[in-house]
């Protein structure tokens, strides 16, 4: 599936791996945050090979790794405060009263409010990414991860998404580290970026080069993300006229 | 070679499963949940199953009970001993092995479909002790007492069924039963018991967790959780008959 990828993730940095449908970007990151073994090749975490590390050494540096997954993957028989209260209750010594003070504070953050009681399935989509995200920052993570956040978003609530990652990535200095095939979210935030190609790192660069890029299939997916944008505007300028 | 394969990875995951866990308190409240999930919830059925299995051997035993030399309370040597060495165990596992063992298998493998046992992977968490660990500690210990109230239920619905139809007075019954009771026969019946428990637990669960796909092998992970674990109780249920009769 992968072949040669060979990156370098800008510390405290908006990073972005894009590309098309089963470019490999997905098993890519799973394979960075250890949910797939990959079959050669080092992972390192500010110098810690995370590949070859003791199970129980791995699981303690997960703890400062925050996931967001493509549809936030909440715990459905938890309530959001449960979910978001979640990974405190195990990890840390936190009084109750603490974790409750936490989970508000993150809450908060996300700009989310009186959803505490509620499960996941009485929440909208957007709702409950924002609850991923409240779950991932809960333990102060060094590094942020975000499949895909903006899938399945509408364009006002992905912008609202977008934005969110970024403050938390400046407010709390995270690394952050975001697959997508959004190009508005990719030319908007992306400060260092990597395009995947049937499974090979083809490009890479930031959001200012990305626009004169020399590579073939990059512009060939900068123009369809462009040209599906504009096709999408003159639909909705001829529904007004009509 | 896939037999090997998939029972490599039964032992990988029972190894995971029982490691040391993140707080203890946390995985007691677990505990408690999955037992009242497992066993409050089952008793119903169990119920039912233990009344009519009891009143259904009482009456077959009268029937082929022709000759007139043989004392009445033969009726209640044969059904306590039945119902306390196999039909109880046997019968009530196989039913559980149904309606826990497919439940089990469905959670995980819905929780491994939307992704929430990677996102406890992801967080550090060892997912197969949180989510394992308290299936097979409250099915072993809650089962064994759906099977005593089996027990009980069974032999009580023969003496309320031999009452009812004359075929045995509650004296005869009780008197026969008492007579063929024997501690051994019932410890062997509690380790079967025990046996029938971790496997309806574990097998469900491996199903459930290192499922793969969509909607609809999710279906098909609770259906194999089911016949392996109804095979494996048979294959268990006569090993150990060998073994210990």
């Amino acid at each position: 599936m992968l072949k040669g990828i060979d990156a370098v993730f800008k510390e405290g940095k908006t990073n972005m791996i894009i590309g098309g449908s089963g470019s490999g970007k997905t098993v890519l990151m799973k394979c960075i945050v250890g949910l797939m073994e990959p079959d050669g090749g080092t992972i390192l975490y500010d110098g810690r090979d995370f590949t070859n590390m003791h199970p129980k050494v791995k699981r303690e540096t997960r703890q400062e790794i925050g996931m967001l997954f493509q549809y936030a993957a909440l715990f459905d028989s938890m309530t959001v405060e449960d979910n978001v209260a979640f990974p405190l209750r195990l990890f840390t010594k936190q009084t109750p009263k603490e974790i409750k003070d936490r989970v508000d504070f993150c809450l908060d953050r996300v700009n989310l409010e009186k959803v505490n009681n509620l499960y996941p399935d009485e929440i909208s989509g957007g709702m409950r990414k924002r609850v991923g995200i409240a779950r991932a920052i809960a333990l102060n993570p060094k590094y942020l991860f975000c499949d895909e956040p903006n899938s399945g978003l509408d364009p006002q609530t992905s912008i609202v998404i977008d934005e969110l990652i970024k403050e938390i990535t400046e407010d709390f200095g995270t690394t952050t580290i975001i697959n997508t095939h959004d190009m508005n979210s990719v030319l908007e935030h992306g400060e260092y970026i990597i395009y995947l190609y049937k499974g090979t790192k083809h490009w890479e660069g930031t959001k200012e080069e990305i626009r004169n890029a020399d590579n073939e299939e990059l512009k060939e997916f900068i123009y369809a993300a462009q040209f599906a944008k504009e096709h999408h505007i003159a639909l909705l300028q001829a529904n007004k006229k009509g | 070679m896939s037999f090997f394969y998939h029972f490599g990875d039964y032992i990988n995951m029972l190894a995971a499963t029982f490691s040391r866990p993140e707080k203890r308190a946390i995985y007691f409240k677990r505990i408690m949940e999955e037992a009242n999930a497992i066993g409050v919830d089952s008793l119903g059925i169990v119920a039912i199953i233990s009344v009519f299995v009891g009143m259904v051997t009482t009456i077959n035993t009268s029937y082929q009970l022709v000759s007139a030399f043989l004392p009445r309370k033969v009726i209640g040597e044969v059904v306590g001993t039945s119902v306390i060495l196999e039909l109880s165990p046997t019968i009530c596992c196989l039913v559980l092995a149904g309606k826990v063992g497919s439940n089990i298998a469905t959670e995980l493998g819905s929780m491994r479909v939307s992704e929430q046992i990677d996102a406890m992977d992801a967080m550090g968490v060892n997912s197969k002790g949180y989510l394992i660990f308290p299936k097979i500690i409250a099915a072993i210990v809650v089962i064994p007492l759906l099977i005593l109230i089996s027990m009980g239920l069974s032999i009580s619905a023969g003496i309320f069924i031999g009452k009812i139809t004359g075929i045995v007075s509650p004296a005869q019954f009780i008197d026969g039963t008492r007579a063929t009771f024997q501690t051994y026969t019932f410890t062997f019946a509690l380790i079967k018991t025990f046996t029938f428990a971790f496997l309806i637990a574990s097998v469900s669960s491996y199903q459930g967790y290192f499922m793969s796909g969509g909607s609809i092998e999710v279906g098909k992970a609770s259906t194999r959780a089911v016949v392996y674990s109804c095979v494996l109780i048979l294959l268990s249920d006569y090993l150990l008959a060998q073994l210990f009769l």
